[in-house]
C-alpha cells in the first residue's frame, strides 16, 4: 500500500533582506492512511513551516523552492491554486496554534462553519447548518444550536479550539495537520483535546500530523515521531522506540528535559545553549555546537541514515552505536 | 449599556454648553457686543433698543443667562442681511450641505476601501505602491486647490460638467435635494468629488494598513486552510475586519466634512450653510456665524455621539465587554 | 483627529534593514536616505525654502513696491518680455504687470513664516502642557487632556475661521489661530508617549534622588518623546501650510498687503476661468510642491521613527 502523504526532499526558504533563512531544508517522511505522525523540535526547528508547505500556505517572503509533496498520487509543489484550493478543508485539513487567533473575531461561528462546507459542496444551507451542528455535537459541544450563533469571544480557549477541531474534521479529511493545537490550553483541558482527537482519528480513519515542541504530549499518542532540529529531521522511528531508545544526542536532550515520576528528584538535563539562527547556521551537523559528543567528525553534514525497525537518524555518534549497519562493505 | 449611554450624553451636554461659553465669551467679552450684534448700518434708537432686548446693559453674567435662555429656545438673533432668524437661514441651507457631505462620504469609502484594500494585499506591487503615492498627493494638495483643477479640467477644459451650482432639485421628505436629477447629478459630482478627495485618502491608509494588519492574522490563514476561495477570505473575512476602524473614523470625520464643505461649497458656488458663512464673515454678518457656529457645534458633537453608540453595535467584542462593564 | 491619522496610519512598505551604523541618529539617517522618494522630497523642501528664504534678492521686482510695476506689463504669460526693463517674465504677469516669479517668492516667504512661527510656538505650549499632564497625573492631566480632546473634536479649519471671523485678518492673527488649532496635536501625541515613561523605574530613580520637577520633566521625560513628536510635526507643518492658504483663500487670513500663497491663487482665480491661468496656476504649483515634499519627507520619518516597525 502506498503512503497517503509522501514528502521528498521539502525545502522551504525565506528570503529575507538580511539573508535566505533555510527553516525546511530537505525534510523527507511519509505518512500512512489513518497514522499519526508527531512532528517534534523547538521553535525554530522548521516544523511549522513543513505543516504550511503542506498545504500551499507559505507566505512570502518564504517559498517552496524544491522537493515533492505526494498526497494521495498528486504532487502539490506542482498543483495549481485550483487544485490546493480544493484539497484544502475537504481532504487535508488544518488546526492552528492559538484558538483565540484562529476565528475570526467579527464572524459568528455558524457562518464560519458554513462556508467551509459551502467551499467545497454544493448543499442548501439547511443542511450545511445540520452538517455543523452535528461536528460541534461530535467534539463535545453541549447546546450546539446556541454556540452556533454565537461570536468567538463569547467561548473559552478550549471551546475554540474544539471549535476549530470541529471545522477541520467537517469533510472528514484523509489528513489533519495540527500545529501545537494544545500548547495555548490549560493542561486538563490539553488532555481533553487530546483524548478526543485520538479518538476521532481512529473513528474516521484520518491520519494526522502533530506538530508539537513537546516530547510528553505527543508521545501517548502517535504512532511514529520525526524530530526536526534546525530545519532537517535528525531522528525518525515508531514512536515508542524513538521513546524508549533514543539515538540522536537532540532527541536524548529532549527526552531528558522532559519531568518523569521516575526521575523524581535528580536534576532536568538540559541542552545546552540556543536554537541557532537560521540565517547564520554552523557548518556541518547543525547541532554541533551544543552537543556534548561532537568532534572533527560532526564538521561533514551528516546523512539521514536508515537503521532496521524503520529507524532514521542523522547522526556521526549516535547512542546505541552497536545497532548502526555499516554502509561500507 | 445604559450607563454607558448616559454618560455618553452628558459628555456631549458639557462639550456643548462649553463650546457656546466660549462662543459666548468670543462675541460679549473680547469684542463689543454692540458692534458684534447690531447691524452697523442700525439707527440710534434701534440700537437702544437691541441693547434693552439683548440686555446688553446688564452685567455679564445676566447676559449669558439671557444667550442661553433665547439659545435653548432656538433663537440666536436676526440676520442682518436677511432680517430674519439666523437659525431659520441655516436650516434652509443645511440640506445641500448634508447632501454634499454624504455623497463626499459615500464616495470617499466606496473608492477608497477598494484601492486600500489592494494596496494592503500587495504593498511593493507597483499597483500597491502608486495607491500610496495617489493618497500622499491626495492629502497635499489643498482642499481648494483640487476644487480649482477639477473646475479647470472637467469645467473649462474638457466641459463635461458645470462649473458651480446645485442644478435641478427634487423636494424629498420636506427637503430639496440634487441627486436624484440629472442635471442635480451633474452639478453634485464635482464638489462631492472635491470634498471625497481627502478623506479618501485617509481611509485608502487606513484601509491599508489595516489590511497589512489583518492578513498576517491566524484567522485568515485558517480561513484559507479552509478552502476558501480567495475571493471569499477577502471580501469577508478581510473586509469585515477592517471595515470597523473604517467606519468608525469617518463617522467621525462626517463633522470634519461639514467644516470643510465650507471651502468645497466656495469654490463651487454650492449654496450651502458653509458658503453662507463665508458670505456672512465678508458681510460682517454676525448674528449668522454665531448661530452657523451653535449649529455646526450641535451636528457635529451629535455625530460623534451617534458614531461612539453605533460603533459598539458594529464590533461584538466591544459589545459583550460593555454588558459586562 | 486627523493628523494623528496621517501620523499613525500607514506604514512602511518595506521592513527596515538593520545598518550598521553605531549611534541611533545614525542609524535613523541612514534609514531615511534608502528611500528615493523621501530624499527627493527633502531636496526639494530645501530648494524651496532656501529660495524663499534669499528670494528677495534674487528675483528681478519688489512685487509689492507699486513704483516697479508698470501696468503696460498687465497680463502677460509666461516667457514674454517687459516692456519697460526688457526682462523676461518667466512665469507672466498679473493684471497689473507683477511679474509672478518673484510674487511667488514673497507668498513662499509669509506661507513659510506663518507656519513655521506658528509651529514653534504650539509645540512649546503643547509639549509644555502634555509634559506637565503625564508628570504630574491626577486632575491636572485630566483637566488638560479634557481640553484637549474637546478641542481635537473639532475640525481644525472650523476653529480657525471662526477665530478669524472674530479677530479680522492679519499675519499675526493667523498665526495665533494656527497655535490654538495645532497645540493640542503636540500636547497628546507628548503625553502618550511620556505617560509611558513615567512609569519606568529611571524616571522613579530620578526623584528618589530629589532632582527638580523641572529637571525630571525635561531632562529625562522629554527626550523619549521626540521621535513621535517629530513625526507630528512634520505632519502638522504640512496641516499649517495648506490650513493658511486655504484661510487666505477664503479672505479671511492674511492680509491683501502681505499675500501669502493662498491669497495669490484666489487672485488668480477669477483669470484662471479666463484662460490666464499661470496668474493662479504657478503659486499652486509652489503650494503644492512644498506640501507634497514635507509629506514625503513625514511619510519617511514616521516609518524609520516607528519603534514597532524597527526590527
Amino acid at each position: 500500500m502506498t503512503a497517503l502523504l509522501d514528502v521528498r526532499d521539502l525545502k522551504t526558504h525565506f528570503f529575507t533582506r538580511d539573508g535566505v533563512a533555510k527553516a525546511v531544508d530537505g525534510v523527507s517522511f511519509s505518512v500512512e492512511r489513518g497514522q499519526i505522525l508527531g512532528l517534534v523540535g523547538e521553535s525554530g526547528s522548521g516544523k511549522s513551516v513543513t505543516g504550511f508547505s503542506l498545504l500551499g500556505l507559505v507566505d512570502p517572503p518564504g517559498r517552496v523552492v524544491s522537493g515533492e509533496i505526494v498526497f494521495d498520487g498528486t504532487d502539490l509543489i506542482a498543483a495549481g491554486e485550483k487544485t490546493m484550493r480544493r484539497l484544502r478543508g475537504k481532504r487535508i485539513a488544518m488546526i492552528f496554534q492559538d484558538p483565540m487567533m484562529t476565528l475570526n473575531p467579527v464572524l459568528r461561528i455558524d457562518t464560519q462553519m458554513v462556508e467551509t462546507i459551502l467551499a467545497h459542496e454544493k448543499v442548501g444551507r439547511a443542511e450545511a447548518l445540520k452538517r455543523a451542528r452535528e461536528a460541534l455535537t461530535m467534539v463535545g459541544i453541549s447546546a450546539p444550536d446556541e454556540r452556533l450563533k454565537s461570536y468567538p469571544h463569547q467561548f473559552s480557549g478550549g471551546m475554540r479550539q474544539r471549535v476549530a477541531i470541529a471545522i477541520a474534521l467537517l469533510h472528514k479529511p484523509d489528513l489533519i495537520i495540527a500545529d501545537e493545537p494544545t500548547t495555548a490550553l490549560d493542561v486538563t483541558i490539553q488532555a481533553q483535546i487530546l483524548a478526543e482527537v485520538q479518538k476521532l482519528c481512529a473513528e474516521t480513519g484520518t491520519a494526522l500530523i502533530w506538530i508539537t515542541h513537546d516530547l510528553a504530549v505527543v508521545s501517548g499518542l502517535a504512532d511514529r515521531l520525526a524530530v526536526m532540529y534546525a530545519g532537517l529531521i535528525v531522528e525518525e522511528g515508531a514512536a515508542s522506540d524513538v521513546i524508549e531508545n533514543p539515538m540522536h544526542p537532540y532527541t536524548r536532550g529532549l527526552i531528558g528535559s522532559v519531568p518523569q515520576g521516575r526521575a523524581h528528584g535528580r536534576p532536568l538535563q538540559q541542552i545546552r545553549g540556543m536554537t541557532p539562527s537560521l540565517l547564520d547556521l554552523p557548518s556541518g551537523c547543525t547541532f554541533r555546537p551544543r552537543c556534548s559528543r561532537a568532534d572533527e567528525a560532526c564538521l561533514a553534514v551528516p546523512a539521514l541514515d536508515t537503521l532496521p525497525g524503520e529507524r532514521r537518524v542523522r547522526c556521526v555518534h549516535p547512542f546505541g552505536e552497536p545497532c548502526k549497519e555499516n554502509p561500507v562493505s | 449599556m445604559i450607563v454607558y449611554l448616559m454618560r455618553r450624553i452628558g459628555q456631549s451636554l458639557v462639550a456643548i454648553m462649553v463650546m457656546a461659553t466660549l462662543v459666548f465669551l468670543g462675541v460679549y467679552a473680547i469684542g463689543n457686543p454692540v458692534d458684534v450684534l447690531i447691524n452697523p448700518e442700525a439707527t440710534q434708537s434701534e440700537i437702544a433698543a437691541t441693547i434693552a432686548r439683548l440686555g446688553l446693559d446688564k452685567p455679564l453674567w445676566q447676559q449669558f443667562l439671557i444667550f442661553v435662555k433665547s439659545a435653548l429656545q432656538g433663537d440666536l438673533g436676526n440676520s442682518f442681511v436677511y432680517g430674519r432668524p439666523a437659525v431659520d437661514i441655516i436650516l434652509e441651507r443645511f440640506p445641500a450641505t448634508m447632501e454634499l457631505a454624504l455623497v463626499a462620504l459615500t464616495l470617499s469609502v466606496v473608492i477608497g476601501v477598494p484601492l486600500g484594500v489592494y494596496a494592503g494585499l500587495k504593498p511593493e506591487s507597483i499597483g500597491g505602491r502608486s495607491v500610496m503615492a495617489g493618497s500622499i498627493l491626495g492629502f497635499s494638495l489643498p482642499n481648494f486647490w483640487q476644487g480649482m483643477l477639477l473646475i479647470l479640467i472637467f469645467a473649462v477644459l474638457l466641459g463635461w460638467l458645470p462649473a458651480g451650482g446645485r442644478g435641478e432639485t427634487v423636494q424629498v421628505l420636506g427637503m430639496r435635494v440634487s441627486f436624484l436629477t440629472w442635471d442635480g447629478l451633474q452639478h453634485l459630482l464635482l464638489p462631492a468629488l472635491n470634498l471625497a478627495l481627502f478623506k479618501m485618502s485617509l481611509v485608502i491608509r487606513l484601509a491599508r494598513a489595516n489590511t497589512r494588519e489583518v492578513v498576517t492574522q491566524d484567522y485568515v490563514k485558517f480561513a484559507r486552510a479552509k478552502g476558501l476561495s480567495t475571493r471569499r477570505v477577502v471580501l469577508v473575512h478581510v473586509l469585515k475586519n477592517i471595515m470597523i476602524p473604517v467606519v468608525t473614523i469617518l463617522g467621525l470625520e462626517l463633522g470634519s466634512m461639514v467644516a470643510f464643505a465650507i471651502v468645497t461649497e466656495t469654490v463651487f458656488a454650492w449654496p450651502g450653510m458653509g458658503k453662507l458663512l463665508i458670505d456672512s464673515i465678508k458681510l460682517l454678518d454676525r448674528p449668522l456665524i454665531v448661530a452657523y457656529l451653535m449649529l455646526t457645534v450641535l451636528i457635529i458633537v451629535t455625530i460623534n455621539l451617534v458614531v461612539d453608540v453605533l460603533y459598539s453595535f458594529l464590533d461584538p467584542r466591544i459589545r459583550l465587554s460593555e454588558v459586562k462593564g | 483627529m486627523t493628523g494623528e491619522i496621517l501620523a499613525t496610519g500607514g506604514e512602511s512598505a518595506a521592513p527596515l534593514r538593520r545598518t550598521k551604523a553605531d549611534s541611533p541618529l545614525k542609524r535613523i539617517l541612514a534609514a531615511f536616505f534608502e528611500d528615493r522618494l523621501a530624499v527627493i522630497g527633502l531636496v526639494v523642501f530645501v530648494l524651496i525654502a532656501a529660495f524663499a528664504v534669499i528670494g528677495p534678492w534674487i528675483v528681478p521686482q519688489n512685487p509689492y513696491d507699486l513704483a516697479q510695476l508698470d501696468i503696460m506689463d498687465g497680463g502677460l504669460p509666461p516667457g514674454e518680455t517687459s516692456f519697460s526693463t526688457g526682462g523676461t517674465y518667466w512665469l507672466g504677469t498679473d493684471e497689473q504687470g507683477r511679474d509672478m516669479l518673484s510674487a511667488i517668492a514673497y507668498g513662499l516667504r509669509i506661507s513659510l513664516l506663518v507656519a513655521f512661527v506658528s509651529l514653534g510656538c504650539a509645540i512649546t505650549i503643547g509639549v509644555t502642557l502634555g509634559v506637565v499632564a503625564s508628570y504630574f497625573g491626577g486632575r491636572i492631566d485630566s483637566l488638560i487632556m479634557r481640553v484637549v480632546d474637546l478641542q481635537l473634536s473639532f475640525p481644525a479649519i472650523l476653529i480657525a475661521l471662526i477665530l478669524l471671523a472674530l479677530l479680522g485678518r492679519g499675519v499675526d492673527k493667523v498665526i495665533l489661530a494656527l497655535v490654538i488649532v495645532q497645540w493640542a496635536y503636540y500636547a497628546r501625541t507628548v503625553r502618550s508617549s511620556a505617560i509611558v515613561e513615567t512609569r519606568k523605574d529611571y524616571i522613579d530613580a530620578a526623584r528618589c534622588l530629589a532632582l527638580s520637577h523641572r529637571r525630571i520633566m525635561f531632562r529625562h521625560l522629554l527626550p523619549n518623546c521626540v521621535p513621535p513628536l517629530i513625526v507630528v510635526a512634520t505632519v502638522q507643518i504640512a496641516q499649517a501650510i495648506s490650513l493658511e492658504a486655504t484661510l487666505s483663500f477664503l479672505g479671511v487670513g492674511v492680509p491683501i498687503t502681505e499675500p501669502s500663497l493662498g491669497l495669490l491663487i484666489a487672485n488668480g482665480y477669477d483669470y484662471l476661468l479666463s484662460g490666464r491661468y499661470w496668474v493662479s496656476i504657478f503659486p499652486g504649483i509652489a503650494l503644492v510642491a512644498t506640501i507634497v515634499a514635507i509629506n514625503l519627507v513625514g511619510d519617511r520619518l514616521r516609518d524609520v521613527l516607528n519603534p514597532r516597525l524597527q526590527k
